[in-house]
């Protein structure tokens, strides 16, 4: 194989994981808008995406689409239940107090899921068989190709709900400003619910595609939740276009440097992209410079 | 540091010193040692998180930068041990500079990020650099501790040894928010804006508190890794980092002895739940959770405050800090 293909065949998986990256920095996006806060538990959604999915259609044996559509609204449920409780409960809402809070949810639900769920990875079949169909003479995974098309078609859809709907639109107003948002009477507090139900219902989505190909098991929330979130900053936090195309990106250059350089130090290198954007460019590729140096 | 500390500490002090003598199980001496470096890792951990406002959810990183520098030197290359200790915290030192002086610039929790990218790359380092690590599999054959000829090898002079050395930290950081530049500290951490303008290198300062908390983190590492004479990477995992960091909300943030409480309680409640170990994980998550949202100035201070009159809840754009441990 030809050196530019092989780094055509990473760049095509590279561009599958950013593809999930991309759906769990939207979700942090999503929270960080209507709440200002860092959402840790949103690793733990898309492991429990997997979870719920290989329950509902592993072991209950639903249909594929049914089982796909109950996790969708199981993890939006958790999504809600986080914010209804804890979050809603907490005495102060300091924005410290609050991400904390969400960092103990998530050891929370990482710890409930070992019981129910117990330590051994399970999988889940791929949507559409196992045969690699070969494009441009590298080889690609149809659930690659399911994985590209649902995320870009969630993106779309959440675009038109950002710019199309009334709700959507409340959404964006809130996190323009909370105060001017509730002024004009646009119910904050239910927006802010939506933002964790929506985020949880992502983080489902994510767990559902992503999970046929890598496994899952009760701990792989962090390591998700972690990508996703360096996604985000590489892209500009709170940014969606910025979280598709740091998410994109940061898939891509991981794959790239664990196929040239060393797949040991893979996930480790996530991280270090994250620190150097974090030192060169903290408001992302598309951020728009609002952070304030103090 | 006032009158009221000093005899706090003196009758601390005089409690924890005769408590061997009543403990006869070794294995409970082992657990109280541990504790003891947790209070120091906890307690610079609280100057980062009460005074300068900051999160780390890397100090199990700084923790195992000490334990496996410390091991490193004198283990492979014969570094003596009281050479090759400082050494070992002047490089985590250093390190937390570097990581502290981009991400401080910025208003937000950059370097909770920053640390936990830290911590995640330090481990995978742990793991895969094994040559020099010796892997997953750990690292053995550490020596053990030794001042002057004097080897401390059982458990109950270790004791003596960590805990002299834990009250210690306790006195210098007590001394040091009682002084000038704890006064600043404490500015800051009420408004950051109003402190800036009274003076007080904001910047400046968080990066030193960070870099002190980092130095403790290393100082509790190299004694582990001299007690135990074997660390293996599971040990310095994310997990020890959200250990601490809820030591110090239980505890409550600014309040010193309240981390000694905080890192005493949640040292000793897992060794009391033992029959339990499975669920630790959802314990902790589940302790962490509901201290956060009914105590959110942390246990210690909270039962006090129980039996005061209600707190009025903040509204929800408030950024207001709680006030902090009332100083004596």
């Amino acid at each position: 194989m030809t050196l530019s293909l092989q780094i055509f065949q990473f760049i095509l998986s590279g561009l599958t994981a950013g593809s999930t990256y991309a759906l769990i920095a939207i979700g942090f996006s999503l929270i960080h808008n209507a709440t200002g806060i860092v959402n840790f538990a949103q690793g733990e959604f898309v492991m429990l995406g997997g979870m719920f999915m290989i329950t509902f259609y592993t072991f209950l044996k639903f249909p594929m689409l049914l089982s796909f559509i109950l996790t969708v609204f199981s993890v939006a449920a958790v999504g809600l239940l986080l914010e209804r409780g804890p979050i809603r409960r907490a005495r102060s809402k300091e924005i410290l107090i609050l991400v904390m809070i969400t960092i103990g949810a998530s050891i929370f639900i990482k710890g409930l899921s070992m019981i129910l769920w117990g330590k051994n990875p399970m999988t889940l079949p791929s949507f559409s068989g196992e045969a690699p169909i070969v494009f441009l003479g590298a080889a690609v995974m149809p659930q690659s190709i399911w994985i590209f098309g649902i995320t870009m078609g969630v993106v779309a859809a959440l675009s038109y709900f950002f710019k199309g709907t009334m709700t959507g639109k409340a959404m964006r107003a809130v996190a323009a400003s909370r105060r001017s948002a509730r002024l004009t009477g646009i119910p904050v507090d239910r927006m802010i619910l939506l933002s964790f139900t929506l985020s949880g219902a992502l983080g489902a989505v994510a767990g559902i595609i992503l999970t046929p190909i890598t496994t899952t098991s009760y701990d792989v929330g962090v390591m998700l939740g972690l990508k996703g979130f360096s996604a985000a900053i590489l892209g500009g936090y709170g940014s969606m276009p910025g979280a598709v195309i740091g998410g994109l990106l940061l898939g891509t250059l991981e794959s790239l440097a664990a196929g040239l350089i060393s797949s040991e130090y893979k996930d480790a290198l996530a991280f270090l992209i994250l620190l150097t954007a974090l030192f060169f460019k903290p408001s992302g590729i598309l951020g728009r410079g609002r952070l304030r140096q103090v | 540091m006032g009158n009221k500390n000093k005899i706090f500490l003196l009758i601390y002090a005089l409690i924890i010193f005769t408590l061997p003598a009543i403990l006869q199980n070794n294995y409970h001496l082992m657990v109280l040692n541990v504790a003891a470096l947790n209070i120091m890792v906890v307690i610079g951990l609280n100057l980062l998180m009460g005074y300068a406002g900051q999160i780390s959810l890397g100090h199990a990183a700084f923790f195992g930068l000490g334990a496996y520098l410390s091991a490193i030197f004198t283990a492979t290359h014969g570094v003596p041990l009281w050479l090759a200790m400082p050494l070992a915290m002047a490089i985590a030192g250093i390190v937390a500079y570097l990581i502290a002086i981009p991400t401080l610039k910025l208003e937000g929790h950059y370097l909770v990020m920053a640390t936990l990218g830290f911590n995640i790359i330090i481990y995978i380092v742990m793991i895969q650099f094994d040559a020099v690590t010796g892997g997953p599999s750990g690292f053995a054959g550490i020596p053990r501790m030794q001042i002057g000829g004097l080897i401390f090898a059982s458990d109950r002079q270790i004791y003596y040894l960590f805990w002299a050395i834990s009250i210690a930290v306790l006195f210098f950081s007590l001394n040091l928010i009682h002084s000038r530049v704890g006064r600043a500290m404490a500015a800051l951490s009420h408004n950051e804006i109003a402190a800036g303008c009274a003076g007080v290198d904001t910047e400046g300062y968080k990066a030193k508190i960070f870099v002190i908390s980092a130095v403790l983190a290393s100082l509790a590492g190299s004694l582990y890794a001299h007690y135990i004479t074997f660390i293996s990477p599971g040990t310095f995992s994310f997990f020890y980092s959200i250990q601490v960091v809820t030591m110090v909300l239980v505890g409550g943030r600014g309040s010193l002895w309240g981390s000694v409480f905080g890192a005493l309680l949640l040292t000793l409640l897992p060794e009391a739940l033992h029959a339990v170990q499975e669920y630790s994980v959802l314990i902790y998550g589940l302790i962490l959770m509901v201290v956060l949202v009914f105590f959110p100035r942390g246990l210690f201070p909270g039962i006090g405050g129980l039996f005061a009159k209600r707190r009025t809840v903040l509204p929800p754009d408030s950024r207001e800090r709680p006030a902090l441990e009332k100083r004596a």
